[in-house]
């Protein structure tokens, strides 16, 4: 390379590098991801074989139909879904309703009140199944939506989160929604909600990421494809597809998929749902 | 909502403080004029309040303190008989039994393993990708990609890839008996690089956007003053972007704890117990067990570490991580 001590060549010199260096790490990050979905077009002697395929020239479909119907991926898919849709719908209401009191009302042990919110935070879900479990089935409510969904439609962080943002709701439209004779229901639909749409997404998408992931809650309280969320699935994929892990992998994908699509749709408002957990206290 | 921002948590509590002592004041002044408007406004409030509180006293509240009564209650060995009341036995029992013990010190070596490692490569990446270069978008939207992947989907490529039959590191000379997800000494070892890996999209987003949160000028007036790259890392990136990495610290830690997912999938907290993690180790209680009494003590001893953590957080950032010395 030519290091000959002029700024120009060094220059480009230093840019080839960077641009080495960051290439080099996306293929490592990307390898597994990458992997998968060669793995998925594969038929499992392929897989197995030595060296191994790093591109598929003749690409098998078939592990996708498999995975989606006999490995019951799309049921799976579908439960993931309404359960997702449910919670982050009910986060979201929940946490404007209780958010809009903490930010505009005044009342008896308001601050008494906050701190039980902010505490919610203190207590991971894990340390609440022992009894949780025996709620559910007291419910009736073992391997169905409700039991799935019912425990996190609300949140102590969006509940925060939303008031932050009422509070920057200036003043003054209050008093002129006021002697506009708005209620507050109404100012709530009107001014409030659609002013701190920014902090809306924001939670929606965290929201939706959370339910999504969900692992422990699903585990414990489904038992069968009818209700099994999509990443009970996969792990009931693997286990019985041992002797097809081109399925297995085309499970992952289609695992996978609805939120890649999801990010690259709303990257922006995801980082700002996932910095807003970073605020300093 | 930044990082920088000064509305955080304990922020908001001494606005609330300063709005009930405003509130003290008013209902007397205003009380008769205002009366019946002012208790609407009350009946509203837990209206609006009402939902929330319900989901937590029944889902939160009621079993987080259920645990310290079953906590006193020792399960019967058979289903069926009645719990017998052990009082604090059981606390003490659980807490300094062997297997407690080994959990802990799992997950706490889980922790070390993951955290440091996630947040140095999630830094790595956030500073060379924040560089001025053509295209540096494209390798933004690579690094973070791994968000898109929940635990149950890497742990299943993973222990693919970790395989020795299908897998590619016994390929590529990677290959000890037993292999790595069965073998004692390496299955914690394994079990943290599927978590980095999953963790490393989030890590790379959080840093990233505490490096845009630095403003261009410090660096500008740094190299004016003749410092290079490497010292304005250390001198300005560095101490800035403290609180970021503190919050990561934490956050990534409280999580080390409740690792599961990786675990269910991949080891079953074997081989031997190297992978029972705490929270593995409270849903096996649970579920293989039956030991309500048991898994309740376990999942105190959670909270507790969890507890020490969100206080350490909020006590150090109060303090603002780079001003203090």
């Amino acid at each position: 390379m030519a290091a000959s001590g002029r700024p120009k060549a060094r220059r480009i010199a230093t840019r080839a590098l960077r641009y080495l260096l960051l290439t080099v790490l996306a293929v490592v990050v990307l390898f597994p991801l990458y992997m998968t979905i060669v793995n998925s077009l594969l038929r499992p002697s392929q897989i197995a074989a030595r060296p191994p395929t790093f591109f598929p020239t003749h690409p098998v479909w078939g592990s996708y139909s498999d995975a989606w119907n006999a490995g019951h991926m799309g049921r799976y898919l579908v439960n993931s879904a309404i359960v997702t849709t449910i919670i982050t719908v009910g986060q979201v209401a929940t946490a404007i309703l209780a958010g809009y009191a903490f930010a505009f009302l005044e009342f008896p042990l308001k601050r008494t009140l906050f701190l039980v919110f902010l505490a919610t935070l203190m207590v991971p879900f894990e340390i609440t199944i022992v009894t949780n479990i025996s709620t559910i089935n007291d419910l009736g409510w073992f391997n169905s939506y409700q039991g799935l969904a019912v425990p996190f439609l609300a949140t102590g962080f969006g509940a925060f989160l939303m008031r932050q943002a009422f509070l920057q709701v200036p003043r003054d439209l209050q008093d002129a929604a006021s002697l506009d004779g708005y209620g507050h229901w109404r100012f709530m639909s009107r001014v409030a909600v659609p002013l701190a749409r920014p902090a809306v997404a924001a939670l929606s998408v965290f929201a939706f990421l959370g339910a999504w992931n969900q692992y422990l809650w699903p585990l414990l309280v489904t038992k069968d494809e009818k209700y099994r969320t999509v990443q009970i699935g996969l792990k009931q994929l693997r286990a019985t597809s041992i002797d097809q892990v081109n399925v297995t992998f085309a499970g992952v994908i289609i695992a996978a998929l609805p939120l890649v699509i999801l990010l690259l749709v709303f990257q922006k408002q995801l980082v700002r749902g996932l910095t807003a957990g970073a605020v300093k206290g | 909502m930044t990082f920088s921002g000064d509305s955080g948590t304990l922020g908001a509590l001494a606005d609330l403080g300063e709005a009930d002592e405003a509130e003290a004041r008013t209902p007397r002044q205003r009380g008769k004029r205002f009366g019946r408007r002012r208790r609407r406004e009350i009946g509203l409030a837990y209206l609006l309040i009402l939902p929330s509180l319900l989901i937590f006293g029944i889902f939160v509240f009621y079993p987080f303190f259920r645990n310290f009564y079953l906590g006193f209650y020792k399960t019967p060995p058979f289903p069926g008989l009645p719990t017998r009341y052990v009082g604090f036995d059981q606390y003490s029992n659980v807490l300094t039994s062997q297997d407690f013990v080994d959990s802990l010190k799992t997950t706490v070596g889980f922790a070390l393993l993951t955290v440091p490692a996630g947040i140095i490569l999630g830094l790595l990446l956030a500073v060379l990708a924040n560089q001025q270069l053509r295209g540096v978008g494209i390798y933004r939207t690579i690094f973070s990609s791994t968000i898109a992947t929940s635990v149950a989907v890497a742990a299943v490529i993973f222990g693919t890839l970790f395989n020795p039959v299908v897998g590619l590191l016994p390929w590529i000379g990677i290959d000890p008996k037993p292999p790595i997800l069965d073998n004692p000494n390496l299955a914690l070892f394994g079990v943290a690089i599927i978590t980095i890996w999953q963790t490393l999209g989030i890590t790379f987003i959080l840093m990233s956007s505490g490096l845009q949160s630095i403003p261009d000028e410090l660096h500008e007036a740094a190299q004016i003053d003749g410092a290079g790259p490497v010292r304005r890392f250390w001198r300005i990136t560095l101490p800035l972007l403290s609180p970021t990495i503190f919050f990561a610290v934490v956050v990534g830690s409280i999580f080390a704890f409740q690792t599961f997912g990786q675990i269910d999938i991949l080891t079953q907290g074997g081989p031997i117990k190297r992978t029972n993690v705490l929270t593995y180790f409270i849903y096996k209680t649970l579920r293989q067990d039956s030991n309500d009494g048991k898994a309740a003590v376990l999942a105190i001893a959670l909270f507790a570490i969890t507890f020490v953590l969100t206080l350490i957080q909020m006590r150090v950032l109060e303090k603002r991580v780079h001003y203090g010395r």
